[in-house]
């Protein structure tokens, strides 16, 4: 078999076909019609304005995700303790507004400060893991979720503890801010905040520069594919992993702060609500390729605001979206495995 | 000077402009075939808060012909990750509900944006006192009720069941998160208890043991609450026979179930849900439930009619019968209780039918400042907006 674009193009459409397959197959065993679930995702997700701007708003944090990620997986590093990096920036972020709520300061400033706060949050959190990874030895996939754990407790502590509310500790989370501490909402939208999309969108196209057009990408490619190969031609392999690492928290502190001051105006204990995790999904889906991840996360973005209908229309449970999701990702993975195995075997052919 | 006035005319015409333009009013009456939509904390059929509220819904359902419900449940962060309340509330409204029911005290900040946000669409937010004018949290929002029933009732016949029937003189709370509601709940439950050992038992009030271990939330969220299966497993263990459950789920009765299995008889006691009693026969007491059907008939007909008006209810049981569907808010079912006991129990009912009030001093807080005077008797307020736990009960007052 020859490595063609045609055959790689064949084998993605057999794995999203075979994943459809598998969904279907879930569907067929939960006693739904899978046309009528698909159908009703769609309208779910794209039938008016008001549920195509939940899936932009759902996008802005995923986006961000896997903009972060697809940098740690550029120098070959699985930082799954992106979930704990998301919930320290969206404490930070939840931290400064409780400093300054009362400081009668224009809110656009303390909004700044808020999600600037946020980026420090994940940042310190993504630094912590990296430091792990490279001064201590921990494979970043141990020590990421340590870390994931350990800012769950801390947001919980948090929220149950020093920030409650008057009286009450609730799993509603803080006391909500002011509205005016609310991230703008554009008009004719309850909950579409376009500064959020702004940064989404400045975040990946910068992911991609860095990446495709910077001798910083270049850099982080060669320790990537090959951290001995780069150490030996000079490049600092410990450094640019510990770069990449704070640009993912970056990210990750980023993605806490629009949960914060765009979706849910208070700290509640899921805040990172899964995006660190589907950010990985995204990521490994479009093959670490920046130039997919926008789109990508939209459709999973989509998939997921979508799927509310999947209970209240054909009483079936939403998880199903995640079921979708995860087949999605294990085909298209399982497929260029296949394809790497046969290119291997044809060139063993003389 | 033309200027002027014309730049104050304008000011007028702005103002009043503005005023009409922000003015929230009661929704149009949505006439006959109203959907409604219900948004539920935990799965429709969790034999607790959640299947009450449904089955309060299917109440109107049958006799309202040409109603129809749309429903989402497990309407929390946890299992619906990315999502808010109100988003969901939306949802509801695009499947063509006009009133939209968020059935948890847990959904306040979403149910107010919601209610806010959407004008045209009747909202009932169950278990809040936001439309309590005499309330601590009142925002007048005109397409807004809250309605809750006076399980507080229900719970002292809780307290008078477990009393009766504990052997070691330890009764267990099982709390969810700490607030309140959950506290005045476990203090009428504590009330009861205390009045059937000292004036039916004739105990020493000072041998009776009360705990309250609260588990972070009305259910169980692996890390992220405490585990009310092992919770109540503790209880067991360490002496308490009788567990009340203030929780949504039925942990409490299936480890009672397991222990008696085990040889070692205990007991425990349902919340929410009528038939909630099914799950732990021989050695459910009883259950204290929620009968929501009546209220939110109330609330479906004024809105199909045109005669909503924004308001608090704090609902009564029906002491002719507590336990009539169509007339009771809450109500007492009967479980497995001593001949003695359940003597008791219809006994203390029809105390209270007669105005028997427990919620008269001499009480004190926990922390032993007073909260009754000898004879005083409590406002509805300060029973709603109770501090602190009451002397005597052992357990966390406040979250710390």
């Amino acid at each position: 078999m020859r490595d063609t674009r045609g055959n790689r193009l064949l084998f993605q459409i057999g794995a999203i076909l075979f994943a459809l397959l598998i969904a279907n197959l879930v569907l067929f065993l939960a006693g739904a019609q899978p046309f009528a679930a698909y159908k009703y995702i769609a309208l779910g997700a794209v039938g008016s304005w008001d549920v195509a701007s939940n899936v932009l708003v759902s996008w802005v944090p995923l986006l961000l995700a896997t903009s972060g990620l697809l940098v740690t997986f550029t120098v070959g590093l699985w930082n799954i303790g992106i979930e704990g990096q998301i919930t320290l920036g969206a404490i930070f972020t939840t931290w400064a507004m409780r400093l300054l709520q009362d400081s009668g300061w224009n809110p656009g400033i303390i909004l700044t400060i808020a999600v600037l706060a946020g980026v420090l949050g994940g940042t310190l959190w993504a630094l912590l893991a990296g430091a792990l990874r490279t001064f201590g030895g921990v494979n970043e996939i141990f020590g990421g979720l340590g870390l994931n754990f350990v800012a769950t407790a801390l947001n919980i502590w948090l929220i149950f503890g020093p920030w409650k509310r008057p009286g009450v500790a609730s799993m509603s989370g803080t006391l909500p801010f002011d509205r005016s501490l609310w991230m703008p909402i554009a008009a004719g939208s309850s909950r579409l905040t376009p500064a959020t999309i702004a940064i989404a969108i400045v975040g990946i196209i910068a992911v991609y520069t860095m990446i495709e057009g910077t001798y910083f990408g270049l850099k982080l490619k060669a320790v990537g594919r090959n951290p001995r190969s780069a150490y030996i031609l000079g490049i600092s392999t410990w450094q640019n992993m510990m770069a990449s690492f704070a640009i993912c928290g970056v990210f990750a502190g980023l993605a806490g702060a629009v949960q914060v001051t765009a979706v849910y105006h208070r700290l509640i204990p899921s805040i990172s609500s899964g995006y660190g995790y589907l950010g990985l999904m995204v990521a490994l889906l479009v093959g670490y390729r920046a130039s997919l991840a926008a789109p990508v996360a939209l459709f999973f973005a989509a998939l997921n605001v979508g799927s509310i209908q999947l209970p209240i229309v054909l009483k079936l449970d939403s998880s199903l979206a995640g079921v979708l999701q995860g087949t999605l990702v294990l085909f298209v993975i399982l497929g260029h495995g296949v394809r790497a195995r046969l290119l291997k075997k044809t060139k063993r052919t003389p | 000077m033309r200027n002027i006035s014309k730049l104050f005319l304008l000011l007028v015409i702005a103002l009043v402009a503005g005023s009409v333009a922000f003015a929230q009013n009661v929704p149009p009456a949505t006439g006959p075939n109203l959907t409604i939509g219900l948004v539920m904390v935990g799965p429709y059929n969790d034999h607790g808060w959640s299947q009450a509220n449904y089955e309060g819904v299917q109440y109107v359902l049958a006799k309202l012909p040409g109603t129809k419900l749309v429903y989402i449940d497990k309407a929390n962060s946890a299992d619906r990750p990315g999502t808010t309340v109100s988003q969901l509330g939306e949802s509801l409204v695009a499947q063509g509900a006009k009133l939209v029911i968020f059935s948890s005290d847990d959904m306040t900040d979403e149910a107010i944006r919601f209610a806010q946000d959407h004008p045209e669409i009747f909202v009932i937010l169950t278990s809040g006192s936001q439309q309590w004018k005499e309330g601590k949290n009142y925002l007048p929002l005109p397409n807004m009720i809250n309605i809750m029933g006076k399980m507080e009732y229900m719970k002292m016949v809780a307290g008078v069941a477990a009393a009766m029937t504990t052997k070691t003189g330890k009764i267990g709370y099982l709390g969810p998160l700490i607030n309140d509601e959950t506290r005045r709940l476990a203090a009428s439950a504590y009330l009861g208890a205390r009045y059937a050992w000292v004036n039916y038992l004739k105990k020493d009030p000072a041998k009776l043991t009360f705990k309250v271990t609260w588990i972070g939330f009305w259910f169980n969220i692996p890390g992220v609450t405490s585990d009310p299966t092992q919770v109540a497993d503790d209880f067991f263990n360490s002496g308490f026979d009788v567990v009340i459950s203030g929780i949504d789920t039925t942990e409490a009765v299936a480890e009672a179930a397991k222990y008696t299995a085990q040889g070692k008889q205990v007991w425990a006691i349902p919340y929410d849900y009528a038939k909630a009693l099914d799950e732990g026969k021989g050695v459910s007491l009883g259950v204290p439930y929620f009968n929501w059907g009546p209220a939110y008939l109330n609330a479906a007909k004024s809105a199909i009619n045109g005669t909503w008006k924004n308001h608090f209810e704090w609902n009564d049981p029906d002491w002719k019968n507590i336990n009539n569907l169509d007339t009771s808010a809450v109500g007492f079912n009967k479980g497995t209780l001593s001949k003695e006991a359940s003597a008791a129990v219809d006994k203390f009912i029809g105390e209270l039918g007669k105005g028997l009030n427990l919620w008269v001093g001499p009480l004190n807080y926990q922390d032993g400042s007073v909260f009754l005077k000898k004879g005083e008797k409590a406002t509805d307020q300060q029973i709603w907006y109770l501090p602190q736990l009451l002397q005597g009960m052992e357990g966390q007052s406040v979250s710390r």
